[in-house]
């Protein structure tokens, strides 16, 4: 009888680095743990101010950014192994870990996006399907930027505020969320549109304690057109 | 103690203004207390190299004073003047359901808190009974120096950790919290506390937490302070007989 078994590459270990890849001709399935990297910001850290400092995009990318990936990857590893040795309170346990550093790489690569130099389009308001719908759901463009830089300033503690496509009602909305919880916390079937980073570090070297002035300043940078095609996406 | 005397002394400053305008007018006046900005006890660049004078200009000078105010303001309209910051903080937790001062009570009394827990010069290790008490109840000093410093480094998002000396189960303990949640609401009695907001490191060490807790740990916290609200605890909780040396 054949026999099957899933390992992951880490088990293969010596086995895939010799090339030995065809155990068994395909009676063996390999399953690789895919391991998450930094994607690159398409502007240089410099490039968004004076709205945000290049000091803090470089530490937000290349620190922060990158420990969540870090410990994701670790979190994902102790994961597999947790998986396959049948021990259900470590998957149980890891969940936590994964979902805080997890959600950081999710909602961090939303935000590079989510951002673009004035002389790129930041900051320019959305024309289209999006524009309209803001109109819609909130009366006028303004009003949004009020109302989503109000409910940033009002989180305590770390957070993400965001401009949410509700799929099923299909309106946009707002919603925040705590620590590095992603959106979909909040309902499977919310897309984000929009995100603005408010934990600490995100502007704490340039505005301190004056998160207002930094949900001020930031729609200088917001990169609508990426909202849009996001927004044109999903709900067409 | 000391905003406890404050207190007391502007509520009897308010009340002597308000017989004063009773004089003059037929209308009743309400008394109203409210919080100070309590001052570290030491000058705000006396815990250099490891927490900056900038850093505690602005933590102290602008979120700490930020939360007063705002707790000020909110209690002018509210119907929990009047209390202790204590009280304040338990009351406003609701029993896990807070209310809208909970947030700037406990990060006002956290942050007194806080300014007391640590002195120039401070680290090394506690003396005599306290230290006496954490080698029971974590082993070894080392043990409990590792707890916090993972405690603190496995917090996610905003929060503090705490030595506190737990009330029911008669034994010191490391706890972690989020956002301003204080161990008052549970009942216990804090020891020592660090911030591991970001705006508390961020100046200073940027993103590296772990060089951050470590330096408090080795340079900042004030085992004297510690040991002083050890013996207030042990007033509340009854720790067993004292180990009197024999002759």
């Amino acid at each position: 009888m054949a026999f099957c078994a899933l390992v992951s590459k880490k088990a293969l270990g010596s086995a895939l680095r010799s090339g030995a890849a065809d155990l068994g001709s395909g009676l063996c399935q390999i399953r690789r743990l895919q391991t998450f990297s930094l994607p690159d910001l398409s502007y240089d850290y410099g490039a968004l101010e004076p709205a945000i400092s290049g000091e803090i995009m470089k530490i937000h990318h290349q620190k922060h950014h990158q420990a969540y990936i870090t410990n994701y990857n670790k979190a994902l590893e102790q994961l597999d192994e947790a998986i396959q040795k049948g021990d259900t309170s470590k998957v149980v346990g890891l969940q936590s870990a994964i979902k805080f550093n997890g959600g950081g790489h999710i909602n961090h690569s939303i935000f590079w996006k989510n951002l673009a130099p004035t002389n790129e389009g930041g900051g320019e308001p959305p024309k289209g399907a999006l524009g309209w719908a803001i109109d819609a759901d909130f009366g006028s463009f303004e009003a949004l930027v009020q109302k989503m830089s109000s409910e940033g300033a009002a989180l305590q503690g770390s957070g993400w505020v965001w401009l949410a496509l509700d799929k099923e009602l299909k309106k946009v909305r707002i919603e925040t969320t705590a620590n590095q919880d992603p959106l979909v916390t909040k309902g499977l079937h919310l897309v984000p549109l929009l995100g603005i980073d408010v934990w600490e570090h995100a502007y704490y070297l340039q505005y301190k304690n004056v998160r207002p002035d930094y949900l001020k300043n930031i729609w200088k940078v917001i990169n609508w057109k990426h909202a849009s095609d996001a927004f044109d996406g999903e709900a067409a | 103690m000391l905003h406890l005397f404050i207190v007391t002394l502007l509520y009897f400053f308010g009340y002597q203004k308000q017989k004063d305008q009773l004089r003059g007018s037929r209308r009743t006046s309400r008394i109203v207390a409210f919080y100070g900005l309590t001052a570290p006890p030491y000058e705000l660049d006396a815990l250099e190299p490891y927490m900056s004078q900038k850093t505690l200009e602005i933590h102290w000078g602008k979120h700490h004073r930020a939360y007063v105010d705002n707790l000020n303001k909110q209690l002018a309209n509210s119907p929990l003047y009047g209390l202790t910051l204590d009280e304040l903080v338990k009351v406003a937790y609701n029993n896990g359901n807070p209310l809208p001062e909970f947030n700037n009570a406990a990060q006002v009394w956290n942050h007194n808190f806080f300014w007391e827990s640590m002195q120039p010069d401070g680290g090394y290790m506690p003396a005599a009974g306290l230290l006496q008490q954490i080698e029971k109840d974590f082993g070894s000093f080392p043990n409990f120096r590792e707890k916090f410093i993972t405690t603190a480094m496995s917090l996610f998002g905003s929060g503090w950790v705490w030595l506190v000396l737990k009330k029911e189960e008669k034994k010191l303990a490391v706890v972690g919290a989020s956002n301003a949640v204080n161990p008052l609401v549970w009942g216990d009695i804090p020891i020592i506390t660090l911030d591991m907001w970001e705006h508390s490191y961020y100046l200073d060490y940027r993103n590296d937490r772990g060089k951050y807790v470590n330096a408090f740990m080795d340079s900042l916290v004030s085992w004297q302070s510690a040991t002083a609200r050890m013996a207030r605890a042990e007033a509340f909780v009854n720790l067993g007989e004292p180990k009197i040396p024999v002759a």
